[in-house]
């Protein structure tokens, strides 16, 4: 046993180990000050619920609180690690400041009540909503963070109890690409990919994927494969000077909006070049010879010069893709967050395909997950799409699901796609959306051009709720304020990227009267009074473990398939991948062996869409294109981005994440470890720019766009030149002004604007035209970390430290002590 | 032979196209997605005519390679109007009614590449009849986004 500051070393220590051999254990706890395991009273199951990665880990309790945590050695995910985020995060539980009552709006003030009071103005105001204006007048936006049972329950109130279509997951702002560039490739949802592909792939590609921040652990086990024997070669494909980046064979650093162009050279190089396994494309696909004739006008020399990459860099890469053996390849915000989303995913998929690469140890695709629990959006519905992967456009499936719910077809509404946020976002700004209830997640900080976001949802005509654990940045807005239990004050399932099936297991009470969002969700339906067919309750169940049988049912025979799975099952032992079937009791580690999909026109979730215009392809079209079922090549041109630099904003403007927090650090923020290793808001640039403009780390700077302003200190980072970052996480609940600005905007979000991938409907934050000034010189360096890809490379900086009060304790499977 | 009045007319009718195009983003700049989308589609109308315009030279015909209508300053007042009408229900109507002749200008343009093509191949003009394959199935595509956007908007422009 070994102590060691997981602030400082975010990784933890190396356990090396060679292709095809089993990552060695290693086990990470972390106990509250001055405690052993000897003092704890038990030991509660639980995975991840600060970042996607699903780690497993048991909470320690004592004295009806949680007290730290410990790593599941069992488990096929983690292996025993812990990030810093799950060993830190659960503090926030015990945060003074949870909301304990309900709060409702008198007079212009959130005032608290109780809880029939609260509930009753929220189904009041549905049902006369209902009366007046229909239920195309009443929205749902949740998250990424509820669980599976919840999602499910949510879909259902929504789409079998209400009839509206407006239903979508802060998953819109993380993973939507990932979930529309799959059922693009292969008709449906789901992963072809497994985290064991690490142990076995020659060669790993991170397209926009900073793995060393979002799934710290997962990069441990590449970090591990690359400290042992016959490491894997590591493509990187990101702007700034990342971890990843720092260990990669090659490092590409397109211009921000270009992704396609790029994509789109790599493969012309890999198709020019023969690197294709030519059976496979025979066997299991269709659309090569489209693919290879749009890639053709895509040389290198062309990419070279749009996306300001050198052109032997391209050609290494496609050179190392193309020879691979066992090719992993991963994606996740640095594409899908930036132009043309969906179309250049879609082409990380096409090279594995092409290449044969799927469905066997070392080859996969992980279009991964932002946030822990996106997997069961996706599955359950609460995104908008119908449960387990149902196709809205297929009449077959809309009765069957009406046979699961026990209602009429004509009641689930399927006429259209569902309403993606932005687009309920501009009914709600016409005045169509009267009703709009936030579940577990803050638009007021997340979504893109604040001033707009905050001026629709302050509206006196809309009727907001949210549902929380703190008063967020939008719970201030609200109408209604629903306080709600947190991850250890409840129990659900939940799905990594991985199809990793986890258990989450009620610890302890939640503080006040808190309550389950399952809970406060059926108790919502019971107040509306929702029925199915025959007059029963709509929602047959009443806690998590009746929901979860509920799903069994619904997901029976589709891709995601949990029949096999139990609450009994999933306890004491390694989480399970699904499908978990009869005839996959233990589940499934590959889908799409030997090239068998999920893509029959009567079977599939999707007939896909046009990749540039976004228009859904219809069932006519899709099975002259895809009769058998097999995966589809599709390829789009490159478009310039829409926002172009100029003389007035001449740098390119990309927001992303730190390691250290979550989402608006409603959380993060509220563990003093995860807080002080990134408190405040920052802006990255070159050393170039910098330098060209005289100016040094911890500058106070300006960055503007014609839509607002933000302050921050400057870091001088290894970003490529032209471009800015900005860190998402900073709102103002812990600043004066409560939920805006107070004349000093941080929140990069003030910046962004409103434009979204016509595919995935997914906000794009990475292609903004901004400018920088300087307000102050700097008393000091800016508050970011020097442990991740804010990295300094000027200056005098201090290296970010935890010290004493994050010292956690390793124990290595060999014994060896650190 | 008329190839070279079919050449002019799809030339006037993929400038027509692109001139409804921006004038539908211009008119909904509230509504995101297709201000932008009708933007990048009409970018493959601009093409269509400078194509045209280096094919016709072939068969007679002296076309301008420049697409009419960049936006002046009509057109960002315009924008400035979307933008401040957006709290209002009647564009929903609106885009609706402009989605619908998106629809019918496309089509028309499709049926002037199907006249081409028909001509191109009688007439054996390969180069021609390439041209035509080649842009053709982007009217479709144009075609199909009116369609679907307009079948998307039309519950909540209708119901609500």
């Amino acid at each position: 046993m070994g102590r060691i500051d997981r602030i400082a070393e975010p990784w933890g220590t190396r356990t090396p180990y060679g292709p095809g051999e089993t990552w060695p254990t290693r086990v990470d706890s972390y106990l509250a000050d001055g405690l052993t395991e000897d003092d704890v009273d038990r030991w509660v199951q639980t995975a991840s619920i600060l970042h996607s990665n699903g780690d497993a880990y048991d909470m320690a309790v004592k004295d009806g609180q949680i007290v730290g945590v410990r790593g599941r050695a069992v488990d096929r995910v983690n292996h025993g690690r812990l990030g810093p985020k799950d060993l830190y995060g659960w503090q926030a539980n015990n945060s003074p400041d949870r909301l304990t009552r309900p709060l409702i709006r008198r007079d212009g003030e959130l005032v608290e009540t109780d809880w029939d009071t609260a509930m009753d103005a929220v189904a009041g105001r549905v049902k006369e909503l209902l009366d007046e204006r229909g239920p195309s007048s009443i929205a749902f936006y949740t998250t990424g963070q509820l669980f599976l049972e919840e999602y499910y329950t949510l879909g259902l109130i929504a789409h079998g109890g209400i009839g509206t279509n407006h239903v979508d997951g802060n998953t819109r702002l993380c993973t939507a690409t990932a979930a529309a560039a799959l059922k693009e490739t292969f008709a449906s949802d789901g992963q072809p990919g497994s985290y064991t592909d690490v142990d076995h792939a020659d060669v790993i590609v991170l397209y926009g994927h900073n793995m060393a921040e979002t799934q710290t652990v997962l990069w441990s086990r590449v970090l591990d494969r690359l400290a042992g024997p016959n490491p894997p070669q590591v493509i990187c494909v990101d702007p700034r000077e990342t971890p990843v980046a720092r260990a990669a064979t090659v490092h590409l650093a397109p211009r921000p909006g270009t992704n396609v162009m790029l994509m789109n050279a790599l493969l012309h190089e890999i198709i020019g070049n023969g690197w294709v396994d030519r059976g496979y494309v025979d066997a299991h696909t269709v659309g090569f010879d489209e693919l290879a004739k749009r890639v053709q006008d895509y040389p290198p020399e062309v990419a070279a010069e749009v996306c300001d990459v050198p052109v032997e860099q391209i050609r290494e890469a496609a050179r190392i893709i193309g020879q691979a053996q066992r090719l992993l390849s991963t994606v996740l915000q640095g594409f899908y967050q930036s132009h043309q989303a969906t179309a250049a995913a879609v082409q990380v998929n096409n090279i594995n395909v092409v290449r044969g690469m799927l469905g066997k140890p070392g080859c996969g695709i992980l279009q991964m997950n932002g946030q822990p629990t996106a997997q069961n959006t996706r599955e359950a519905g609460a995104d908008g799409d119908l449960p387990a992967f149902r196709n809205w456009s297929n009449d077959s499936h809309i009765q069957d699901l009406a046979r699961v719910w026990n209602v009429d077809p004509m009641d689930i509404p399927h006429y259209s796609p569902p309403t993606h946020i932005m687009q309920q976002l501009r009914y709600i700004e016409e005045g169509s959306i009267r009703f709009f209830y936030v579940t577990a997640t803050n638009p007021a900080v997340s979504l893109p051009e604040l001033t707009r976001i905050r001026s629709l949802l302050s509206q006196e005509r809309l009727f907001l709720v949210v549902q929380d654990l703190f008063l967020t940045e939008t719970a201030q807005l609200a109408d209604v304020v629903l306080p709600a239990a947190t991850w250890g004050e409840k129990t659900g399932t939940f799905t990594n990227v991985d199809r990793t099936v986890h258990l989450s297991e009620k610890a302890v009470d939640p503080p006040g009267e808190a309550r389950p969002d399952l809970d406060i969700l059926i108790d919502f339906a019971h107040r509306l009074d929702l029925r199915d067919k025959d007059g029963a309750p709509l929602v047959k169940w009443s806690d998590p473990e009746g929901a979860f049988e509920g799903w069994k049912e619904c997901s029976k025979g589709r891709p995601c398939d949990y029949s096999g799975l139990s609450y009994d099952k999933l306890r004491g032992g390694s989480g399970i991948q699904w499908p978990v079937t009869d005839e996959h009791p233990d589940g499934t580690e590959h889908i799409y062996v030997d090239g068998q999909f999920w893509a029959q026109p009567d079977y599939c979730e999707s007939y896909g869409r046009d990749l540039v215009t976004g228009a859904p392809l219809d069932e006519t079209e899709y099975r002259a294109l895809n009769p058998t079922g097999r995966a589809v090549l599709k390829a789009a041109e490159y478009l310039p981005p829409h926002e172009l630099i100029g003389v007035d904003f001449p740098f390119q403007l990309i927001t992303g994440r730190t390691l250290y927090h979550f989402h608006t650090r409603t959380k993060t923020a509220r563990a003093p470890q995860l807080q002080a290793a990134a408190p405040e808001v920052w802006v990255e640039m070159s050393a170039s720019d910098a330098a060209d403009r005289g100016w040094s780390e911890g500058d106070l700077l300006a960055v503007t766009t014609p839509r607002g302003r933000v302050e921050a200190k400057l870091r001088i980072s290894g970003i490529r030149p032209g471009v800015l970052f900005l860190p998402f996480h900073y709102g103002y609940w812990d600043e004066p002004a409560g939920h805006e600005p107070d004349g000093h905007g941080r929140a990069a979000n003030e910046l962004t604007l409103t434009d979204w991938d016509p595919c995935s409907k997914q906000p794009i934050f990475k292609t903004a035209a901004a400018n920088a000034t300087r307000l102050a010189p700097g008393d000091g360096p800016a508050a970011a970390p020097t442990t991740t890809g804010s990295r300094p490379v000027a200056g005098d900086v201090p290296p970010t430290r935890g010290g004493a009060a994050a010292e956690a304790v390793e124990e290595l499977a060999t014994g060896g002590a650190r | 032979m008329k190839l070279g009045l079919a050449i002019e007319e799809l030339h006037r009718s993929e400038n027509h196209l692109a001139r409804v195009l921006l004038a539908v983003s211009d008119r909904h700049k509230a509504d995101h997605e297709v201000f932008y989308v009708a933007r990048d589609i009409a970018g493959w109308s601009q093409r269509h005519v400078a194509e045209l315009a280096r094919i016709g030279a072939d068969f007679g015909v002296d076309l301008d390679a420049e697409p009419e209508g960049e936006p002046g300053i009509l057109e960002k007042l315009q924008q400035a109007t979307s933008d401040l009408l957006g709290r209002r229900p009647e564009p929903g109507l609106l885009l609706l009614a402009d989605l619908r002749h998106v629809h019918r200008e496309a089509a028309g343009v499709s049926l002037d590449w199907e006249l081409l093509a028909q001509a191109a191949q009688g007439a054996r003009k390969r180069e021609l009849l390439g041209l035509a394959e080649r842009c053709h199935p982007d009217t479709l595509r144009q075609m199909r986004w009116a369609n679907a956007k307009l079948k998307e908007s039309a519950t909540q422009a209708l119901v609500s």
